[in-house]
C-alpha cells in the first residue's frame, strides 16, 4: 500500500456550466469558465509551483511563484488569480519565469531555517517541494540580514508575551497536537484563510506589516489559550513546516495510507489514515470525502491516540462474581463461558431471559450480526441499541408524518438553504464539520433561527449572528413548535399548492384547526416557554415560512424529552405546511450523535423491527429471514434497554451481551441501571476499555477500533461510508469476528469471511439497501440509501416529487408538560449536552490529548442563580435531584438563562446521570436527559454516591495477571 | 417494573392519542402497545387490568380488549 496523494489543483473547482478551451504548454484543455489557469494546467497534468494557493481556499495571489506567460499579454500574471479565457495560449516554463521564481524562492530561503542549513521541519513540506521544483540551488543573499530565524537577539519572544517588532519568536508548542514555529512561516496566510473560510473560527490574523507581519492566534496568545478549536485546517493548509503535526515531527513522514471513516460523530468524515508500518502518523481529511470535503474537527483528526492507549484491554477476561478479580483467559475459554452461561440461563429462566445490545460505534455489519445472533440464536427479539437514548423519536416521528424515518437531505444541501431553523442542537460542538458548512452559508447571507435554552455558539460567533434566538425553558419544544405553527396557519403563510399536491388534506385541516386555537398564540406560547417577547415567535415563524428555502436542523435537545416523538412530528408538520421538502436547501435534518447511530438503527437494532425498519410481526418480512436463517422467528416485540433492566430487577432477565456500549454511564438513572446489571447472572461486555458497565460483567471480550476492521458506517445524511482496515486487530478479532465466534459457540453455523459478505446478506434482505455492495462503495466512495433499482446510485434528497408515505400526514402536537417539575426543593432545570473536544461518555477522548481542553465536567449556572446560592466561579457545587446527587465545579456564565443549569457528561467521576430521572419519551422510551429539576448548593466534597461508587470501583475493577489457566 | 411505572407509561401513550378523535385514539393506544410492548409487560398490564385497572387512563381501559394477551409460553 502506498501513500495516497490527492492532487492539489491550487484553486477550488468552478461550478460554471460553460466550458472554455485553452492550451497550456501546447496541451489543449477544456475547463469550466471561471477556472484559474493554475487549476486548468494541473488538470492538463502540468504542475505550476505555488505557495499561497491551495484548492481548499480561494486564491490570494501573494507569493508570486506561480507566474505564467500568456501569448498576446504583457507581463507575467499569477496563474492562481488569473481565470482562463477561450483560446488562451499559456506557457508555464521559460527562462524568464525560471529566473523570477528562483528569485522569489531565494528570498524566502534567505529567511528560513533551511537557508541556514538547519533541519527545522520535515524536509518534505510543500515549501521544500517548490524549492526543488524551481531548481533553486544557491542563496546569494546569505543569511546575515535581518531575519526571523536566528535567536541571537536574546531568547526570543513567546507568543502572547511580547512585542511583535522583535524578529524572532520562539515556537509555540502549547497545542497538544501541533506546533507553530514562526521562523518557518512565510506569511502566505493560508492558515488564516483556512481558519476563516473552511473552519469559520477566525482565530488567526496577520499582525504587523511587511517584514514585521506575523501570524498570531487570537490576541497574540498561545494556540491553546486562544479561540482556536484545534480543527487542524491551518496545519493542513500550511505549505511550510511552520504549522506541523507533532506526530509527524516525532515519527517522520508517513509512507502508506488507507482511506477510512471517522469513528466519532454522525458527520462521518472520510480520512486518510497515514501510517508508518503499524503506527498511525496522522489522520488526514480526505478531500474526496463527500461528507467533509477535506475538513475535519479535532476529534477525528487528532484524537486517535486511544487506539494505542495502555488502558486498552487486549485479552479476554472472565470471573465468577463481579467482586472477584478479573482473570485473563483465552478467547476459546471466554467464548465458551459466555455461551454455556447463556444456554444455562435460557434453560432455567426461559427463552426471553437473555438479550443483546448493539453499538452505534460499531459497523453496520457488526450491528447486523448482533441482532441476527439475538433473533436467530437466542430466539427472541431482545435486542436494543443506545440509539434508544438519542434518536429513536426521530424514527417514530418522521415515520408517522412522512412515511420513513430517514433524514431528508444531504449535507451539501445546506449550500442552497436561505433560512436555518436550529433547535436542540449545538453543531459547533457536536457536529463541528457540518457547523463549519453552516457558518459558511450564513456568512454568504443565509439566516438562522436558534431555539435552545442556552446561548450556543451559532447564536453569536465571528461573522454569524442569529436572526432570532428563542431561549425556551427546557422541556417546552412542543409548545414552541405548535406556537410557530399557529403563526404559519393563522397568518396563512402555508404553501397551499404543496399541501394540495402532496399532503393529506383532511389531516392538514384537522391540524390547522388545532394549531389555530388561541391557546397556541405567540402570547400564550411565550408564557409556557418562558420567553419575554411573543413578537419574536411571530417574526421567527414568518422568516421560516417566507424566507426562501428553509431547513430544520435538530439534535438530541429535541429527542431526549418525554415528548421527543411529538416534537419531531411538530418539525415535520412545519416543513410540510411550508412546502420545505423534496428539494435542495430544505428538509428536516436530524443531526445524529454518534458515528453510526443511523446505521445501527437501519440494521434492525430495535426490539420490534428487522433491518430497514420492518416490524417483526409482518409475516412476509419474517419469512425472508426464516427462509435464510432456517429458524422460526419470534413475532412478539422484545425488551427495550430500560425494560431489560426492569425485567432484570424483577428476576426474569438474567444475561446480556453488550457490544461497544457503556450503558451504565450513558443511560439515565445510573442507580437503576446498576441495580439491573447487578441482578444479572451473566453480563458479557465487549469493549475497548474496562468501561463503567464492565464493573458488573462476568466475561470481558476485547474490542477493536475502527482502524482494525473493515465495514461501513452510516452518517447523519444516510451516507454509507467505507471503514477500511489500517492495521490488524490488536486483540486478534475485529468485533464482527468476535460476535461470529460467540454465535458459533452457541451453535450457529456462521461462516462470514469478510464484512462485504454480511453487506451482501443485508442487501439481499433489505429493500432500501438492495443495491449496496462493497464494490459499489469502492467505486462511488459512498452511497446514500435508499439504494436500489429505482436509485442505483443512492438518494441524496428524499421526498422529491411527493412524500414517501403517499400523502404527508399532519399530526396534532399537544404540549404536555413533563412531570419533571421544578418546586421549592428543586427550583432549577438541568439540561445536559456535550462539548467539542470530548465525545459522548468520553471513553476515547479522555484517553487523548484532548483532555487539555476539558479536564472535568462543569456546571454552567447564571450569575444571579449563583449569587443567590453563594456559589463562586470554580467552587464545588452539590447538584441534587429527586433521583440522586453529584458534585462538580461551577462555571458562572450568562449563556444559560436564570433558572437553568447545564452540564456535560463526559467524565465518569461526575456521573451527571446519577441525577437525571427515569422519565422517558412516551412513544419510544427515549430517556428525558434534557430536563431534570435540581438544586445546586455549595459543597466541599464528593457526594455519597460518588464515594460509594469509588469504593465499588475499587472492588470490581481489579485484575490479576495470571496466565490463562486451563 | 413497578405497577406505578407501567400505568404511568400507558397513560403517557394515551395522553398523546387524546388529541385524536375518540375511536381513532383508542385504536392508536392498542396498536402502539401491541407493536412495542414485550409480552412480559403486557402480561403485567393485564394483571393490573384484571385487578380492576385502577389508575389507567380511560383510553387505555377502552383499548385493553384490543390489546393482545400474551400466550402462556411467550418469553
Ligand atoms: S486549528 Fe483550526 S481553529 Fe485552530 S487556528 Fe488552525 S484553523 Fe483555526
Ligand atoms: S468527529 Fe465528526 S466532525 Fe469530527 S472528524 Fe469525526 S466525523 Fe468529522
Ligand atoms: S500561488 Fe499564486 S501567487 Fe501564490
Amino acid at each position: 500500500m502506498s501513500l495516497i496523494q490527492e492532487a492539489d489543483y491550487g484553486t477550488p473547482a468552478s461550478k460554471a456550466e460553460k466550458q472554455v478551451k485553452l492550451t497550456v504548454d501546447g496541451k489543449p484543455v477544456s475547463v469550466p469558465e471561471g477556472t484559474s489557469i493554475m487549476r486548468a494546467s494541473m488538470e492538463a497534468g502540468i504542475e505550476i509551483p505555488k505557495l499561497c494557493a491551495t484548492d481548499m481556499l480561494d486564491s490570494f495571489g501573494s507569493c508570486r511563484v506561480c507566474l505564467v506567460e500568456i501569448e498576446g499579454r504583457n507581463g507575467t500574471p499569477a496563474s492562481c488569480t488569473t481565470p482562463v479565457g477561450d483560446g488562451m495560449v499559456v506557457h508555464t516554463k521559460s527562462d524568464r519565469l525560471d529566473a523570477i521564481r528562483k528569485g522569489v524562492m531565494e528570498l524566502y530561503v534567505s529567511d528560513h531555517p533551511s537557508g541556514f542549513g538547519e533541519k527545522a521541519g520535515t524536509g518534505a513540506s510543500e515549501f521544500d517541494h517548490v524549492i526543488s521544483l524551481v531548481g533553486l540551488a544557491e542563496n546569494r543573499y546569505g543569511v546575515e540580514g535581518r531575519n526571523h530565524v536566528g535567536a541571537d537577539n536574546g531568547d526570543g519572544v513567546a507568543p502572547g508575551n511580547g512585542s511583535l517588532t522583535i524578529d524572532y519568536m520562539v515556537k509555540d508548542e502549547s497545542n497538544p497536537y501541533f506546533t507553530y514555529d514562526p521562523s518557518q512561516c512565510i506569511v502566505c496566510s493560508r492558515c488564516v484563510r483556512a481558519c476563516a473560510d473552511v473552519q469559520g473560527t477566525f482565530a488567526l490574523t496577520v499582525e504587523g506589516r511587511g517584514f514585521e507581519s506575523r501570524i498570531v492566534a487570537s490576541m497574540n496568545e498561545n494556540f491553546v489559550d486562544s479561540e482556536c478549536v484545534s480543527c487542524g485546517a491551518c496545519v493542513q493548509a500550511c505549505p511550510t513546516d511552520a504549522l506541523r503535526e507533532k506526530s509527524v515531527l516525532e515519527k517522520g513522514m508517513p509512507d502508506r495510507s488507507v482511506v477510512t471513516t471517522c469513528a466519532y460523530c454522525g458527520v462521518g468524515c472520510n480520512f486518510k489514515a497515514e501510517m508508518k508500518g503499524d503506527d498511525v502518523v496522522r489522520m488526514m481529511p480526505y478531500k474526496a470525502g463527500k461528507a467533509n470535503h477535506g475538513h475535519s474537527c479535532v476529534k477525528g483528526r487528532f484524537a486517535y491516540g486511544y487506539a494505542s492507549h495502555p488502558d486498552r484491554i487486549l485479552a479476554p477476561m472472565v470471573r465468577e462474581k463481579i467482586t472477584d478479580p478479573w482473570r485473563e483467559a483465552t478467547w476459546e475459554e471466554a467464548l465458551a463461558r459466555a455461551a454455556s452461561e447463556f444456554k444455562r440461563i435460557q434453560t432455567k429462566y426461559g427463552r426471553g431471559s437473555i438479550g443483546g445490545i448493539t453499538s452505534s460505534r460499531c459497523t453496520d455489519e457488526e450491528t447486523y450480526l448482533v441482532q441476527k445472533m439475538v433473533r436467530q440464536g437466542f430466539g427472541n427479539n431482545n435486542v436494543d441499541t443506545c440509539a434508544r437514548v438519542c434518536h429513536s423519536p426521530t424514527g417514530y416521528g418522521l415515520n408517522t408524518t412522512l412515511g420513513t424515518s430517514a433524514g431528508t437531505q444531504d449535507f451539501d444541501s445546506v449550500e442552497a438553504c436561505d433560512v436555518m431553523l436550529l433547535i436542540g442542537a449545538n453543531p459547533t460542538d457536536a457536529h463541528p464539520v457540518f457547523a463549519s458548512r453552516m457558518k459558511k452559508r450564513l456568512r454568504e447571507g443565509a439566516k438562522i433561527i436558534v431555539i435552545d435554552p442556552r446561548r450556543t455558539d451559532l447564536v453569536r460567533t465571528p461573522h454569524v449572528e442569529a436572526a432570532y434566538h428563542l431561549p425556551i425553558k427546557p422541556g417546552t419544544n412542543v409548545a414552541i413548535l405548535t406556537g410557530l405553527a399557529h403563526v404559519v396557519v393563522t397568518e396563512k403563510l402555508y404553501d397551499e399548492a404543496y399541501i394540495r399536491d402532496y399532503c393529506d388534506r383532511d389531516a392538514f385541516d384537522d391540524w390547522a384547526e388545532f394549531v389555530s386555537d388561541p391557546l397556541y398564540s405567540p402570547e400564550e406560547t411565550a408564557k409556557v416557554c418562558g420567553l419575554d417577547d411573543p413578537e419574536m415567535i411571530r417574526q421567527a415563524a414568518r422568516l421560516y415560512a417566507t424566507g426562501g428555502n428553509a431547513a430544520i436542523y435538530y439534535g438530541l435537545g429535541v429527542t431526549e424529552h418525554s415528548q421527543g416523538s411529538t416534537a419531531v412530528m411538530g418539525l415535520a408538520n412545519l416543513a410540510m405546511a411550508t412546502g420545505n421538502l423534496g428539494k435542495n436547501g430544505v428538509g428536516v435534518n436530524p443531526l445524529r450523535g454518534q458515528n453510526n447511530v443511523q446505521g445501527s438503527c437501519d440494521m434492525g437494532s430495535f426490539p420490534h423491527e428487522f433491518p430497514g425498519y420492518r416490524h417483526i410481526a409482518i409475516d412476509s418480512v419474517r419469512k425472508i429471514y426464516e427462509d435464510l436463517w432456517g429458524v422460526t422467528l419470534d413475532k412478539e416485540p422484545g425488551l427495550r434497554i430500560p425494560n431489560m433492566l426492569d425485567a432484570a430487577v424483577d428476576g426474569t432477565f438474567k444475561g446480556i451481551y453488550i457490544q461497544g456500549e457503556d450503558i451504565l454511564q450513558s443511560d439515565p438513572d445510573t442507580k437503576h441501571v446498576a441495580a439491573g446489571l447487578a441482578a444479572m447472572e451473566c453480563v458479557v461486555v465487549h469493549d475497548l476499555f474496562l468501561n463503567e458497565t464492565a464493573r458488573y460483567a462476568h466475561v470481558f471480550l476485547p474490542g477493536s477500533t475502527f482502524l482494525e476492521k473493515d465495514g461501513t458506517f452510516i452518517n447523519a445524511e444516510r451516507r454509507i461510508n467505507l471503514v477500511r482496515k489500517a492495521i490488524e486487530p490488536r486483540a486478534r478479532y475485529a468485533d464482527w469476528e468476535a460476535t461470529q465466534e460467540l454465535a458459533r459457540a452457541i451453535g450457529l453455523d456462521w461462516n462470514y469471511t469478510h464484512p462485504s459478505e454480511i453487506m451482501d446478506e443485508i442487501a439481499a434482505t433489505t429493500p432500501t439497501f438492495a443495491g449496496v455492495t462493497f464494490d459499489l462503495l469502492e467505486r462511488e466512495g459512498s452511497i446514500q440509501w435508499p439504494c436500489n433499482e429505482k436509485a442505483p446510485l443512492g438518494t441524496p434528497v428524499m421526498h422529491i416529487d411527493g412524500i414517501l408515505r403517499g400523502k404527508g400526514n399532519f399530526v396534532r402536537t399537544e404540549y404536555v408538560a413533563t412531570d419533571e417539575k421544578v418546586g421549592p426543593r428543586f427550583p432549577l432545570l438541568l439540561t445536559t449536552g456535550r462539548i467539542l473536544t470530548q465525545y459522548n461518555v468520553g471513553a476515547q477522548t479522555r484517553r487523548t490529548g484532548n483532555s487539555v481542553w476539558h479536564e472535568e465536567d462543569r456546571l454552567e449556572i447564571h450569575p444571579h442563580d449563583a449569587e443567590d446560592r453563594g456559589i463562586r466561579d470554580g467552587d464545588w457545587v452539590r447538584l441534587a435531584s429527586r433521583t440522586g446527587a453529584t458534585t462538580l465545579r461551577a462555571l458562572i456564565t450568562d449563556r444559560v438563562a436564570t433558572g437553568v443549569v447545564y452540564t456535560t457528561f463526559h467524565h465518569p467521576e461526575t456521573q451527571a446521570n446519577v441525577v437525571t430521572t427515569e422519565f422517558t419519551d412516551w412513544a419510544t422510551s427515549c430517556p428525558e436527559y434534557k430536563v431534570t429539576a435540581v438544586q445546586a448548593s455549595p459543597s466541599n466534597g464528593p457526594s455519597e454516591w460518588q464515594i460509594e461508587y469509588e469504593e465499588l470501583s475499587r472492588q470490581t475493577r481489579h485484575r490479576v495477571n495470571v496466565e490463562a489457566a486451563e | 417494573m413497578s405497577p406505578e411505572k407501567l400505568i404511568y407509561q400507558a397513560n403517557q401513550i394515551a395522553r398523546f392519542f387524546h388529541s385524536k378523535p375518540h375511536a381513532e385514539g383508542v385504536a392508536g393506544v392498542a396498536e402502539h402497545i401491541n407493536k412495542f410492548w414485550e409480552p412480559r409487560i403486557r402480561r403485567q398490564f393485564f394483571e393490573l387490568i384484571d385487578a380492576g385497572g385502577k389508575g389507567f387512563d380511560e383510553f387505555v381501559l377502552e383499548a385493553a380488549p384490543a390489546i393482545r394477551r400474551p400466550q402462556a409460553d411467550a418469553a
